[in-house]
């Protein structure tokens, strides 16, 4: 046997090789992003009563801890869309300004519009219906009619020693 | 943050709040060139005190709290400000006062509310600050330094009631946006300036003058430097009345840099936003003035009344100018819980926007029942006026004490919430605070 197929065969497995590597990188540049987003860890949304009782009062160092279904750092409940929220609402003011409000998503698109009109905050895009669902989702109004009772579990009771 | 650095802190604080205020935040410095917290001096010490100083290092000074401070139980994570502030908001600023926490007769500069709608200015240099007076009524454009102020007109000094025309907002059905502050959006202090129609006059005012509005030197949140921040104003008469003020102190020291360091206006009776802080312009207009939030839906409410939820069209708005009459219970703090035997002293603040308050009245039967307070003489117009009544429990059990106060003008603070408007202003409904009698 001469040395001619050797060489050839070892040719043909080097193109067949680049080939598999060409074919695999234009897959992967095709669906790849949609690959990684499946195989992510999805946000899990969470309950109005959960949260509420959470607060966000807890002082931690990491950037991105998550306590009870809550974003730590900022306060917002950590849930679908939160990332495109945060990089969007944050990048101006606080997030308190999301979580102490609460509105329906023709409120919150109200909301956005006036901060496009008077505060400079950009056109939204695609990322706009992602906002107003997590907005619309998390923090909903919640009916407290005309006057709300004391919230008596939230009361800090303390002796008052007095004079008889 | 080491948790026993933390503890050392509250330790300090509980000691001596006001010695602990002083050592951390440096406010005793030289009255002419201090800049308040932003002192390097004082940055260090809380630095150490914190055992982190690159975090404060790098957000402090640009009049921001890492959200991770904010959000914790440390005291002070407002420069300036005392342990106890609740903080709505970070970014920008805003913070209320605990109403168990304004029973000083005058309210300290380290518990006055904050409400800030950009950031405040920086490296505020007090020898270079100007006030320029101009605008299509006035009879020249005139600029004053601070020192030219203080010597060429005469000082003042009046107790004047500020609170934000959205104090009371978190109560509103249907929510209204914004900060959602409950009580806490309020306080009186002692302020020192000279009067705005001196001011004006000197610089002369045409006959067809209607607003004087102000601006001022903080800077907008998206950075953009020529974007103005809020620049709001009053009726030229409310402008020309003997307590409207130009005013560098407060409670005989400088106007913390939170509140306005080291020039604002001082309106009473009117929402706190027409009252601008660190002062640098003011125009004499022949018109409504047109700043950012003085126009559309801002510190406006509908002309007519509506139905709650009700969308009002901007032309129906119509700018808010005297605030209601409302009062606080500020002594006990809610959650007293008493022996059946002793009477309970209670104690809080009036204000309105009328000449003063008539009559301070309480309930422990849910309004069946009314029982007249004590109320103080006010020092002048628009300052609050402490009340106090002594209550007795007739068994034991669960009580609210309820308070209403009614102007000389007879306007009473309503149990229910007043009118609903789309943005949650004006709400004067009557505090409340709890009690267990056993």
């Amino acid at each position: 046997m001469s040395v001619r197929p050797n060489l050839l065969g070892a040719l043909l497995a080097i193109l067949n090789l680049a080939l598999i590597i060409f074919v695999g990188a234009f897959l992967y540049l095709l669906f790849g992003d949609n690959l990684v987003e499946t195989y992510r860890n999805q946000p899990v949304p969470m309950d109005q009563a959960t949260y509420r009782s959470a607060g966000g009062r807890n002082s931690v160092d990491a950037e991105e801890e998550i306590v009870n279904g809550i974003h730590v750092q900022s306060g917002l409940i950590y849930a679908e869309g939160f990332d495109i929220v945060r990089g969007n609402c944050t990048a101006c003011h606080s997030a308190k300004l999301v979580t102490q409000n609460r509105a329906t998503r023709e409120g919150w698109t109200d909301m956005i519009r006036w901060m496009q009109a008077k505060q400079g905050l950009w056109d939204l895009g695609k990322n706009e219906s992602v906002i107003l669902d997590y907005l619309a989702t998390n923090y909903a109004p919640e009916d407290i009619g005309r006057r709300a009772n004391i919230n008596v579990e939230e009361i800090e009771w303390y002796l008052l020693d007095l004079e008889e | 943050m080491p948790d026993k650095k933390v503890t050392g802190l509250h330790e300090l604080y509980a000691q001596d709040p006001v010695e602990a205020d002083k050592q951390l935040w440096g406010r005793t410095s030289d009255p002419v060139t201090r800049r308040g917290f932003l002192q390097k001096s004082a940055l260090t010490a809380l630095s150490m005190a914190l055992g982190s100083q690159m975090v404060f290092a790098e957000h402090f000074p640009a009049g921001m709290i890492p959200a991770g401070l904010a959000n914790s139980d440390l005291p002070f994570s407002l420069p300036g400000k005392r342990a106890g502030l609740v903080v709505l908001n970070d970014k920008p600023i805003n913070a209320e006062t605990p109403p168990h926490l304004l029973d000083d007769e005058l309210t300290p500069n380290d518990l006055f509310f904050v409400r800030n709608n950009g950031i405040p200015p920086q490296d505020i240099d007090v020898s270079s600050w100007t006030l320029t007076i101009e605008g299509e009524s006035a009879q020249q454009k005139k600029t004053y330094s601070l020192a030219e102020l203080k010597s060429t007109f005469e000082n003042v000094t009046y107790n004047l009631t500020l609170e934000c025309g959205g104090n009371g907002r978190s109560e509103f059905n249907p929510p209204a946006k914004g900060n959602q502050w409950s009580t806490g959006a309020v306080g009186c202090a002692a302020w020192t300036g000279v009067r705005l129609r001196d001011v004006l006059q000197d610089a002369g005012v045409k006959s067809d003058a209607v607003y004087v509005a102000y601006y001022g030197k903080d800077t907008h949140l998206s950075g953009e430097a020529d974007k103005v921040v809020i620049s709001r104003g009053v009726p030229i008469k409310k402008a020309m009345e003997e307590e409207s003020l130009i005013a560098w102190a407060m409670n005989g020291q400088d106007i913390p840099l939170l509140n306005g360091y080291p020039l604002r206006l001082v309106f009473g009776g009117f929402p706190a936003s027409c009252s601008g802080k660190w002062l640098s312009k003011i125009v004499i207009r022949d018109r409504v003035h047109d700043g950012p939030k003085m126009t559309g839906q801002s510190y406006r409410v509908p002309c007519k009344p509506v139905a709650p939820g009700t969308k009002v069209p901007d032309d129906e708005m119509c700018i808010i100018e005297k605030m209601p009459v409302k009062s606080l219970i500020t002594y006990p703090k809610t959650g007293a819980m008493i022996k059946r035997a002793a009477r309970l002293p209670i104690r809080g603040k009036a204000w309105t926007s009328a000449a003063r308050i008539k009559t301070v009245e309480y309930s422990i039967d849910f309004g069946s029942s009314w029982n007249p307070c004590n109320v103080k003489v006010p020092t002048n117009r628009y300052g609050w006026q402490g009340f106090f009544a002594s209550v007795s429990f007739p068994k034991t059990g669960y009580y609210e004490v309820w308070v209403r106060a009614t102007d000389i003008k007879g306007n009473a603070q309503p149990m229910l919430l007043p009118g609903w408007n789309p943005r949650g202003y004006l709400n004067n409904a009557c505090h409340r605070i709890a009690v267990k009698v056993s």
